[in-house]
């Protein structure tokens, strides 16, 4: 029984308990301290709300002029409109198309040498350094680079990807798989496993969930840089729409692109975090 | 069944550039089928002796014997269990438990029939299939308890298995290790800085002190078996603690 339902059967009892059933507003301030589930829900709807609100108000009051910030109604109908008379679902493909090429490419890469260099001191050692500087290096830098070397076709996007993802991640997944327990693995060893059998049975199965779940924070990066990718030049795409829209001045469809991405974002979040649940079933 | 002497065991760890000395000139031997406690405070070398049997950490000098064997890496005839979180995740307490004996290629009939008695044994039939996520604390102990015997070693080395569970479940697992320990009858080194649970579980008590880690007494714990969590209030229980306690003050 919590502190909060004994104290409304005491209802004389002053209460003293820093977990008695306050108001929210009043619990607020107070660090970790908990909030029920509906109240949880509550307070993420009114982030929304008061984002939308100010964005209408400040556009309906001509605060900052249509021009510059058109109102949420009407960025909501360019959208629709790209959708329908430009094509932009096309758009949209193909900035997905050209991530999935070059955050597939670097994971595919990432994935084997990360859990390699969390697992072996020896090659971690060796690796680190190179790894360490070039998760600085800025992949939009590259693209001069990439241009000279590849043009300006879809090899060169999911390149700029590649650069983007395949260091930091490499990175995290190596940070990762180091944290497996040494209990999991010495466990191991008194059954009687050799090392390889600890690698491939203990040690890959065990930072599987955290690997998954480091491909889902990077794939942010992914959406940064398909879009810095386009601009440089591309048939289709949502930076190139955005671009394009930049050069008739149409602030709508500039902002429409930009959500867009941020509602591709949450959808390959929520995919990755379902394929989580999917994967590692035991977990939850 | 084996015993297992130790001769002359000392082990240096590298700190700082210099080497610390964790354990100095260990020897004892354990007999046959003996329960054994190592006890003392934190930073006296009582995992790291008990590391060094288990041949997880090598001995900087001395050596240990198991049975007739040298113990030079770890090997399925000494069994461990941790302290926690060592069971596999993404195993079901069955799975868990066969892990030894498939990976040793035993027939498919033995890995069952070896999970299936042990699972009983722990008391966990219904909970076969489970992942370790949906047990208690205790229960995963009783798991890993299960998975170290299963490749039915001659010595089974317990790293304070006890030491995250919560007092009422940590005197039932007591209860249930020694019945385990009675039935299927095996030479155990148990590390603990418990006292009480030193007193209850062992025959025989090594106190060990810090700086350098070392053995500094030697308690033979003669309480009449089967011992039950009743033993623990009696006399000569509270005489045993008062003078382990004495002990370990200077």
């Amino acid at each position: 029984m919590n502190k909060a339902s004994v104290d409304h059967m005491h209802p004389t009892k002053p209460s003293s308990s820093p977990k008695s059933t306050n108001g929210l507003l009043s619990r607020a301030f107070r660090p970790r301290e908990k909030i029920t589930f509906t109240e949880k829900n509550v307070l993420s709807v009114a982030g929304v709300v008061v984002f939308f609100a100010v964005w209408i108000t400040v556009s309906a009051t001509g605060l900052v002029p249509a021009f510059f910030l058109p109102a949420p109604i009407d960025v909501a109908t360019k959208l629709f409109r790209i959708i329908a008379e430009d094509g932009f679902l096309f758009d949209i493909w193909a900035s997905t198309a050209r991530i999935m090429g070059g955050f597939f490419l670097a994971a595919a890469l990432a994935i084997p040498i990360g859990v390699v260099m969390g697992n072996f001191p020896f090659f971690r050692a060796f690796l680190e350094p190179l790894f360490g500087a070039a998760r600085y290096l800025p992949a939009s830098a590259f693209i001069p680079l990439l241009i000279i070397w590849l043009g300006i076709g879809e090899d060169q996007k999911w390149a700029v990807i590649f650069i983007g993802v395949f260091f930091p991640l490499t990175l995290m997944i190596a940070d990762t798989a180091a944290t497996v327990s040494k209990d999991l693995v010495n466990s191991a060893y008194t059954l009687g496993a050799k090392s390889r059998q600890v690698f491939a049975k203990i040690l890959i199965p065990a930072c599987l969930p955290a690997v998954v779940d480091n491909l889902r924070i990077t794939m942010g990066i992914a959406w940064t840089y398909v879009i810095v990718a386009e601009l440089v030049g591309a048939e289709r795409g949502i930076g190139i729409a955005i671009l394009q829209a930049q050069r008739f001045l149409q602030t709508d469809q500039v902002i429409a692109g930009i959500v867009t991405v941020g509602i591709m974002g949450v959808i390959t979040d929520i995919a990755f975090r379902v394929l989580h649940r999917k994967l590692f079933a035991y977990l939850y | 069944m084996a015993s297992i002497a130790i001769n002359g065991v000392s082990v240096a760890f590298p700190v700082a550039g210099a080497d610390r000395l964790a354990l100095s000139d260990v020897n004892t031997v354990i007999k046959d089928g003996e329960f054994v406690c190592l006890l003392g405070p934190s930073g006296c070398g009582k995992s790291t002796l008990l590391n060094v049997i288990g041949g997880l950490v090598d001995a900087t000098a001395g050596s240990v014997k198991v049975g007739d064997h040298h113990v030079s890496k770890p090997g399925p005839d000494r069994g461990m269990v941790f302290q926690n979180y060592s069971l596999y995740q993404w195993m079901t307490v069955l799975e868990n438990i066969e892990f030894g004996p498939r990976l040793n290629r035993w027939p498919e009939e033995k890995c069952r029939d070896v999970a299936d008695r042990l699972v009983e044994l722990v008391n966990l039939s219904d909970f076969a299939h489970e992942y370790p996520k949906a047990l208690s604390g205790g229960m995963r102990q009783r798991v890993a308890i299960a998975r170290a015997l299963a490749m039915e070693p001659e010595v089974l080395l317990m790293d304070e298995p006890f030491g995250a569970l919560d007092a009422q479940t940590r005197t039932r697992m007591q209860e249930l290790l020694l019945e385990i320990w009675t039935r299927a009858k095996r030479t155990v080194v148990f590390v603990t800085h418990d006292i009480e649970e030193a007193v209850f579980l062992a025959d025989r008590i090594l106190v060990m002190g810090t700086r350098p880690g070392r053995i500094v007494e030697e308690i033979v714990v003669d309480l009449p078996r089967p011992r039950t969590i009743e033993c623990v209030a009696s006399a000569e229980f509270a005489e045993y603690r008062r003078n382990i306690i004495d002990m370990l003050r200077h």
